[in-house]
């Protein structure tokens, strides 16, 4: 039965691969999902024909509720949700793997060996810091939490102690042996502490690298349980989610020009520019969305920048709808999507598949950036930071060296904004007081509609 | 557990993440939500860590603790396929 069981392992961990691969191309993209499926599927029927398991009763109805849970947390979140949704599911996935790994210490911890109980720390520290960790970021998606980093003085420094108190403990459990329940107890605790110190300080607009972060921690904890309990599968499965979420991570990190550790506890957020006194004698044009529809008359090539903005407004349809008006009036319309654009890795993307935007119309930044300059107008849905020209032209902003969309080359920008107040990263943006620029302040939602209504009535 | 075990382990912790780092360095940054939401169903493979405790347990406590961890991984895997489907279902090409 034994030999069985790993050969359909060896399967599933064969169709986990294929999974990965079949992702990389949207052609492809659903096959791979469903090998994903059949992989995990297959390694639950084998782990059920292992000859220790006795008790189904109890295992049935953990799967049936969280299939029912599970089931309607998908199929009715909307697409906007996705971000939280994503952050939600890192909590549950990573809460078992945590404990997992503590019924393990409490059932044999005194008969572990050294190295077994090393990666048993790590597994359940991994695995209780991804789960506060994540419901933390999933309380500020939802914004059931201010979304804002919430810093306190000498944060750092609180973090680093839990963190290095906790390991400190470990190496103690460890070189002791043997079972000390208040001890690991304690281990467990201050994971969870730790997980919530590590993203309260941290804002809505590195999102994207925290929930790809938590995702490789999430991986790499189910492998350190496969090394606990000596099943290949487990760490295999793991090793390929933790490069997937240290790839994502990276690349987010990159696309804000920020370091892993800058992300961390860098705090960036609180960077409360004072207004540049130099900036006062700048003027900020505005118009309704009713003159601003006249300039679509002229108008050929046409690049809409979406950002964050889009997805609150729940402005995609809208959006939509005006690509359609202007593509029937022979005007090329394309979408630019900036790599951190949103709440995670590809969030723009989704949103506009949604509301039914053809994926070929969406343009990363590397390509569409050198195309700004014959571009007639630009339309700034929701985005801010990604945009500033700052980031290229003055070295004294915080933003500088961050890759940004070349909006500032176009011949004509239109932004949509609430107001006046500053980006999320707290910094104004020079792009406003260019002379091209003409702000249409109000609702995304709304404006775009307006703006729907005038173009097609002109 | 042998040493010889945990060298093997190691090993395919290694190749795995290498091979996994190649293969999503080559996923289309248009596709970064669905591939994250599908390496997080794909973690939820503790749900096999969870069944082998819940199924080979006798103490009450344990029972429980692992039937927990049972409903928190298939919320995770159920959820997670179910919705990557969803997601690469809404990309389209133009006419």
């Amino acid at each position: 039965m034994e030999n069985i069981i790993q050969f359909v392992y060896i399967a599933s961990a064969s169709l986990f691969i294929l999974s990965l691969k079949w992702m990389s191309e949207i052609k492809t993209s659903r096959w791979g999902n469903w090998a994903g499926t059949a992989g995990m599927a297959l390694a639950i029927l084998a782990t059920l024909l292992k000859p220790e398991i006795h008790g189904y009763l109890w295992i049935a109805i953990g799967i049936v509720i969280g299939a029912s849970i599970g089931t309607p947390m998908a199929m009715l979140m909307p697409m906007t949700a996705v971000p939280q949704r994503t952050a939600l599911s890192h909590a549950f996935g990573a809460l078992a793997a945590g404990i997992v790994g503590s019924a393990e210490y409490f059932l044999h911890g005194s008969n572990l060996s050294m190295p077994q109980l090393i990666v048993l720390c790590i597994e359940v520290l991994l695995g209780f810091l991804t789960f506060t960790g994540s419901l933390l970021a999933f309380g500020k998606l939802q914004e059931i939490i201010p979304t804002r980093p919430i810093l306190y003085p000498g944060r750092n420094l609180v973090s680093l102690s839990v963190f290095a108190f906790s390991l400190f403990l470990i190496a103690y459990l460890v070189i002791k042996g043997g079972s000390h329940p208040f001890l690991f107890s304690s281990i467990v605790c201050l994971s969870l502490l730790f997980g919530i110190l590590l993203v309260l300080p941290i804002g809505g607009a590195d999102m994207p690298t925290v929930i790809s972060i938590l995702n490789a921690y999430a991986g790499l904890s189910s492998s350190f349980m496969g090394f606990l309990l000596n099943n290949k599968l487990l760490i295999i499965a793991g090793a390929l989610d933790g490069s997937s979420g240290l790839i994502l991570s990276i690349q987010m990190c990159k696309a804000m020009n920020r370091s892993f550790t800058n992300v961390l506890f860098g705090g960036v957020g609180q960077v409360l520019e004072v207004a540049d006194p130099s900036r006062d004698g700048k003027i900020v044009k505005s118009l309704s969305p009713k003159e601003a529809s006249i300039l679509f008359e002229a108008a050929k090539k046409v690049v809409v920048v979406p950002g964050y903005g889009m997805a609150a407004a729940q402005a995609q349809h809208v959006v939509k709808e005006l690509t359609d008006v202007l593509e029937n009036r022979n005007i090329e319309v394309k979408f630019a999507i900036h790599p951190v654009a949103g709440r995670m890795p590809g969030h723009m993307n989704v949103l506009l598949a949604e509301a039914d935007v053809p994926y070929d119309k969406l343009v990363e930044m590397e390509e569409i950036n050198p195309l700004f300059p014959e571009t007639d107008i630009v339309l700034v849905v929701g985005a801010n930071d990604i945009t500033n020209p700052a980031a290229r032209k003055n070295p004294g902003s915080p933003l500088y060296g961050m890759p940004i969309l070349d909006v500032d080359k176009a011949k004509q920008i239109l932004f949509i904004k609430r107001s006046m107040s500053t980006g999320f990263a707290g910094i104004d943006n020079d792009l406003f007081y260019s002379p091209k620029t003409i702000m249409l302040f109000g609702d995304a939602k709304k404006v775009l509609n307006e703006l729907l209504i005038s173009i097609n009535s002109n | 557990m042998t040493l010889n075990d945990w060298i093997t382990n190691l090993y395919i912790f290694v190749l795995a993440s290498f091979l996994g780092l190649e293969l999503i360095r080559n996923v289309s940054r248009l596709l970064h939500t669905p591939l994250m939401s599908l390496t997080n169903a794909i973690s939820s493979i503790s749900l096999v860590g969870s069944l082998a405790l819940t199924g080979e347990g006798d103490k009450t406590w344990v029972i429980v603790l692992g039937t927990i961890a049972i409903i928190a991984s298939s919320i995770n895997a159920v959820g997670g396929f179910l919705i990557t489907d969803r997601i690469l279902k809404m990309f389209r090409k133009s006419k």
